[in-house]
């Protein structure tokens, strides 16, 4: 997706494969060069704290790989629960679902959107 | 009690009936609420037919004892069938209590002989009636608790719409006091509210809420962040001086919230974040 990575959580996910996840993510980040990431997960129903950190954990990564970080799509019942926690996901944007992450990405770098040419400071 | 006390009781079923409609009807509580004394009668007659049917020497001084149930069932009926004819609890207990006097005047003509027996039964008789009068008062509380609590859910429902004021704004507001359970219901609709009309702005109108102390404010927290974890924005509107006075002086930070004043401008800034303008239509007075 152009400067963006968008990955799908559609299963539950248990510790492992969250850890696996957060070691794909950033190394497609590396990879790819990109400048924001979408995390989906409007498919999960369940989460725990360890899935909580493991959100924060993407989001401080990719931030010190000059990556913004959205999660969108959250389920009002996850929602609460990771509130409940006291996981309130500081320095993670959130969107209602993945077309206002992609407008909300795409407008915090209008600088890299437009002609790359113009601008040298 | 002997079986044959029991089974004197049975014969003299009629008589004490007798005995016990002569006596309501000469007590000073005894409304109009029957239409017909017939009504009492047939109501009497079909109590007594089942409580000298359960009665037996064993478990009248059992109350606990199983074959009371079906009797216990009976007298929850019934107390529930006068309650809703308007009967108060009072008349209930009283009309339930004379089957007492009643009872024990048939006592009286039974065991003739023997005082000691009859001061006996007396005793047990008297502990008997006493229990199904509890149990009716048993069940006129617990009809009562019933009626407390489905109020309390559906006042739960009824004071959390959530309305749909433009395409994006939802508002909702929020009447009386919020504790733990109602915050819970206030955060699901909002939430769910927020998910199903796409909207990327909620308006938490507290100016129906009393008093805030450092609970409420915790639960508003709360509230705010899970609005931010779904994407969307979230203002507090509806702050009144007191509170605004309150708040401050129970050093909660509301600083990271967005607050209002009225609903108005927290409609006016909503409608500036979402880059939309209210304006007077210009009528072209040259024409």
């Amino acid at each position: 997706m152009g400067k963006f990575l968008l990955v799908t959580i559609q299963v539950d996910l248990y510790d492992r494969l969250a850890l696996t996840l957060e070691e794909d993510l950033i190394q497609m980040v590396h990879k790819t060069g990109a400048r924001g990431v979408l995390i989906d997960i409007s498919a999960l129903s369940i989460v725990d704290s360890f899935m909580g950190k493991i959100i924060g954990n993407i989001a401080a990564m990719s931030s010190i790989l000059d990556a913004e970080t959205v999660v969108v799509g959250m389920q009002p019942a996850v929602a609460i629960t990771l509130i409940e926690l006291g996981l309130p996901l500081p320095g993670v944007y959130t969107a209602l679902n993945v077309e206002r992450g992609m407008a909300l990405l795409t407008a915090r770098m209008p600088d890299e959107t437009e002609d790359e040419d113009v601008d040298d400071d | 009690m002997t079986t044959k006390t029991v089974e004197s009781l049975r014969e003299k079923h009629d008589l004490i009936l007798t005995y016990w409609i002569s006596q309501r009807e000469m007590a000073d509580d005894f409304g109009g609420n029957f239409n017909s004394s017939d009504d009492l009668k047939a109501q009497s007659s079909e109590l007594l037919e089942i409580v000298l049917k359960t009665i037996t020497p064993e478990n009248i001084t059992d109350p606990y004892s199983p074959d009371l149930q079906p009797l216990f069932d009976y007298i929850s009926g019934l107390t529930i069938s006068r309650a809703k004819q308007g009967f108060s609890p009072r008349e209930t207990a009283t009309y339930i209590f004379s089957l007492k006097d009643a009872l024990l005047r048939a006592l009286g003509e039974i065991i003739t002989d023997d005082t000691q027996e009859l001061y006996r039964t007396t005793l047990e008789v008297s502990k008997f009636v006493d229990n199904i009068g509890i149990t009716s008062f048993e069940t006129f509380i617990k009809g009562r608790e019933e009626v407390i609590l489905s109020q309390a859910d559906e006042m739960a429902e009824l004071s959390t719409p959530v309305i749909k004021v433009w395409d994006g704004i939802i508002a909702m507001p929020i009447i009386g006091t919020l504790d733990s359970a109602r915050t819970q219901v206030v955060m699901e609709n909002l939430l769910q509210g927020i998910v199903d009309s796409e909207s990327s702005i909620a308006i938490l109108d507290i100016s129906g809420v009393p008093a805030v102390d450092s609970l409420v404010a915790q639960h508003l927290i709360k509230t705010v962040n899970a609005i931010r974890l779904l994407g969307a924005d979230c203002v507090i509107s509806g702050i009144r001086p007191e509170i605004a006075q309150t708040v401050v002086h129970l050093g909660i930070d509301l600083s990271k919230m967005v607050t209002k004043a009225t609903l108005a401008s927290a409609l006016k800034y909503s409608l500036t974040t979402l880059q939309l303008e209210v304006r007077r239509v210009q009528k072209d007075k040259s024409n």
